[in-house]
């Protein structure tokens, strides 16, 4: 039980990242690599307001937020834009580069040592039935919800939303129809980045701990859990990114925490090669 | 009749040999200091892994982001052998023994996840060589996570040079025979090449496994040479490092690879001191040239001796 | 004896029977067309043919070098290997490699060295490679490309690929070609020129030919008998004179002119 309650908060910050993959992945069929960067950046910055102007989490986490998605907008404008009839493997090959180009541009600044968030939430646990909870993963959890709500509003309810999934479904069909796709393009980022931006400072304050190259392994397994969700799909990115949080937990929680990393990329090898579509994704294939 | 060599096959060799006696000279009088000798090993290593690489990548098309994992099974098979062995002959065969097995992990991760495509497939190859990483952290015999210490040091010029040589020659002659030109298929319409009786899967898993032969002898250089192997070494930025050299020097084109593995091993040496802005100037090249030359420096195009030749050189039976 | 039978063929995509229940018999020797209203089915049955596509039912028979047998679910190279070879509506050529490699390739089923040949350029691979050449030319010849044969296949005017398609199908050495649409984007003149050339070769390499075209004066021409699909279904099958005078054919082109 106990490894549920860890699986499930450190799974919410999964899905926040998922999302953005997953996101950006429906709509320009990119794997977005530097995605996990910008999560990074949303902990550092995130840090840099809570440190040095005693503001509290929630302007942190909205300041942080902005940051975040304006980074994610002009990376694309000035990345990924000029790469739109390009092949997918040069545009995978510049996303890469623009990930280690965020990483070591932080290094650069901030260096490679390791700092820690003051204490912004409150450290208290309470006990339910033998199982201990962090007010921390509460509020972890609550921030989450709020922003998959939010989010989910924004997709279905909304113009930009309505647009979005009509580029992801069919970019010419949508540009003939008078939807502006960069615009959109621009927008899927904007908000992909903001959660990632909102995931970085949720790690930074329950892991109390941050550093340039943090965004790399969660930017993978949260890929992984965009993946076993289903790319493209933004329920599949909330239920593999709690997926992927419960099993790390478990696998660690029973003494495999050396492997925990390699079972997540087992998950993903096997669900690549079983049901590449993931749990809720769509099949797609060439024409001939 | 046909000649043996083709005029410029013959200027490639002497060019080769002229090079070994170059540097064995410059070695000898000194020139070359022992922290020079670390660029040099930099250097071939760096060919060898990108010129194997870019038979996988750049003319099969198969994306991969694992191309460090097959180069740490050479490592660590070397390492392993040379320490219970330490003679030459150990040496010889820690790397025979660490391509051979670098190659059947190839076919073994290449079966199943070469059917994946692109951006899929580059994902998955990633994973496995997370996975090697992970299984080389947990042994005991790889040393875990604290790493194999005191491999002894058999490399020198002569054997850097031959197995540089021996790589770029296997793979130049392979994409220049029938089997290589299958591959070339397979990246270029995959479709196509299925109709034309290619087994794209049987092509592919070969590309692979042969990609992951030489990373192997890349692998058993390094562990030779740098005297200590941890797992956290052969990582995924340690693949994205032989990436950017192909990516650089060209996707298809094995004297690219070369210039580009030179290249990048010297700036290597002179940042050394710098690891930010060695890995700022990487990213920053390679996002530039994606952006302004997708198709990488040289293209699939090949460093020739154009003005000593009077025809094109593709066709080799002239 | 006939060299392809299809026995009760179907196949659907998803709720979509894009193939309904065909049933197709082709002689050896014979030049056979299919046609059919845009979205009939045609490609989709070349490409069961072909193993791109797994049929959902039904039986593919091929038989080539004396042996018969069944081919559905074959992939595509061994049914290649069996003697049956394609072109495609939409050329793909290897763009970009030159025109003599584009023939090579299809060549490579029938290369007789190995792996470490390949690797060391022995005497095998000399004498093969040369072979190779010889051959390559040769084909290109009949297409007039051998000119050419340096050019990468992208840069060839598009009348110029439908042939080098053809010509890479022959590398395969086939005794059943299929022809998807060899005439499409072709001006008259290309397509007369065209019209000969897929007599030529046929009578030259003994060849079966199945041939989808919408340009009905080279079909009239030269089929000796035609298929004709309809929403997936079979609906007609004759000579040119007879498929001229069907009053559902006429029907399914609803006013296209037939003659």
């Amino acid at each position: 039980m106990q490894q549920i309650v860890n699986g499930i908060s450190l799974g919410s910050i999964y899905a926040l990242i998922a999302l953005g993959y997953t996101m950006v992945y429906g709509i320009i069929k990119l794997i977005n690599f530097a995605h996990g960067d910008i999560y990074m950046i949303g902990a550092y910055t995130g840090f840099a307001v809570v440190t040095y102007t005693n503001l509290g989490f929630f302007p942190a986490l909205i300041i942080a937020m902005i940051a975040c998605s304006a980074l994610g907008v002009v990376t694309e404008k000035v990345a990924y834009k000029p790469l739109r009839s390009a092949s997918r493997i040069a545009v995978l090959i510049t996303a890469i580069g623009v990930s280690l180009l965020m990483e070591y541009v932080m290094m650069f600044f901030v260096t490679a040592d390791v700092r820690s968030y003051p204490d912004v939430l409150s450290n208290a646990s309470f006990e339910i039935g033998g199982v201990i909870i962090k007010m921390q993963q509460i509020y972890i959890l609550i921030t989450t919800v709020l922003l998959m709500v939010f989010l989910q509003y924004i997709v279905h309810r909304t113009k930009v939303g309505k647009a979005m999934r009509a580029v992801s479904i069919d970019r010419d069909a949508a540009e003939l129809m008078g939807i502006k796709v960069d615009q959109t393009i621009s927008y899927t980022f904007a908000i992909g980045s903001a959660l990632a931006g909102a995931a970085g400072v949720l790690v930074g304050i329950y892991y109390n701990s941050i550093n340039p190259l943090m965004g790399i392994m969660p930017g993978l397994k949260a890929f992984v859990a965009a993946v076993l969700g289903g790319i493209g799909s933004i329920p599949g990115a909330m239920i593999g990114g709690m997926s992927i949080g419960v099993i790390e937990n478990m696998v660690s929680g029973y003494g495999g925490s050396l492997i925990k990393d390699a079972v997540v990329f087992a998950i993903l090898i096997i669900v690549l090669l079983v049901k590449p579509s993931g749990i809720l994704g769509k099949n797609t294939r060439e024409k001939v | 009749m046909k000649k043996l060599f083709t005029r410029n096959a013959l200027i490639t060799l002497i060019l080769m040999a002229v090079s070994f006696v170059v540097v064995e000279v410059l070695i000898q009088a000194n020139i070359i200091t022992a922290y020079y000798q670390i660029t040099l090993a930099t250097i071939c290593i760096n060919i060898i892994m990108a010129v194997s690489l870019n038979l996988v990548t750049g003319f099969t098309g198969q994306f991969s982001l694992g191309h460090a994992g097959f180069m740490s099974i050479g490592a660590y098979t070397c390492g392993i052998i040379t320490v219970a062995n330490p003679t030459v002959g150990g040496f010889l065969t820690g790397i025979v023994m660490g391509a051979v097995l670098a190659a059947l992990a190839g076919i073994i991760i290449g079966i199943p996840t070469l059917r994946l495509k692109g951006d899929y497939l580059a994902i998955a190859t990633l994973g496995f060589a997370e996975i090697i990483r992970i299984i080389v952290q947990t042994l005991d015999i790889t040393g875990g996570a604290a790493g194999l210490n005191g491999v002894p040091k058999f490399t020198n010029w002569p054997w850097f040079w031959f197995f540089t040589v021996l790589t770029i020659i296997l793979v130049n002659n392979f994409i220049h025979s029938s089997h290589g030109r299958a591959c070339i298929a397979i990246r270029e319409d995959e479709i196509a090449a299925e109709a034309m009786g290619i087994n794209t899967t049987k092509y592919k898993v070969m590309a692979f496994a042969v990609g992951a032969f030489f990373a192997g002898i890349g692998g058993a250089l390094y562990a030779s040479t740098f005297f200590f192997l941890k797992p956290a070494t052969f990582g995924f930025l340690k693949s994205i490092d032989y990436l950017v050299i192909v990516v650089l020097g060209g996707m298809g084109s094995i004297t690219g690879s070369v210039v580009a593995g030179i290249f990048l091993a010297v700036v290597n040496t002179v940042l050394a001191e710098f690891t930010a802005v060695r890995m700022i100037i990487y990213a920053a090249l390679l996002v530039v040239v994606m952006i302004f030359r997708p198709q990488g420096l040289m293209g699939s195009k090949e460093i020739t001796f154009k003005l000593l030749q009077k025809k094109p050189q593709s066709n080799k039976q002239e | 004896m006939p060299i392809l039978t299809v026995n009760k063929l179907t196949k659907s995509f998803g709720g979509l029977t894009a193939v309904s229940n065909v049933n197709l018999q082709i002689e050896k020797g014979e030049l056979v067309g299919l046609i059919g209203p845009n979205g009939a089915g045609k490609t989709t049955l070349f490409n069961l043919l072909t193993g791109v596509y797994e049929p959902t039912t039904g039986d593919i028979i091929l038989e080539t070098e004396g042996r018969s047998r069944k081919i559905q679910g074959k992939k595509p190279y061994d049914i290649t290997k069996e003697g049956l070879a394609r072109t495609f509506q939409n050329i793909r050529l290897f763009k970009d490699l030159t025109v003599m490699d584009n023939v090579r390739i299809a060549m490579h089923q029938n290369i007789k060295y190995m792996m470490p040949s390949a690797f060391l350029h022995g005497i095998k691979y000399h004498s093969e490679e040369e072979r190779l050449v010889r051959e390559a030319e040769e084909l290109l010849n009949i297409f007039n490309l051998t000119d050419k044969k340096q050019e990468l296949a992208k840069n060839l005017p598009y009348g110029e690929q439908r042939h080098l398609e053809i010509a890479r199908a022959l590398a395969t050495r086939p005794e059943l070609l299929l022809l998807d649409e060899p005439a499409a984007g072709m001006n008259p003149n290309e397509t007369a020129e065209l019209t000969k050339t897929i007599a030529w070769i046929r009578e030259k390499f003994g060849l079966t030919i199945l041939l989808i075209e919408h340009d009905m004066s080279l079909v009239m021409k030269i089929c000796e008998r035609i298929y004709v699909l309809d929403y997936g279904m079979m609906i007609a099958n004759g000579t040119p004179e007879e498929i001229r005078k069907n009053k559902r054919v006429i029907e399914a082109y609803l006013g296209e002119d037939v003659n």
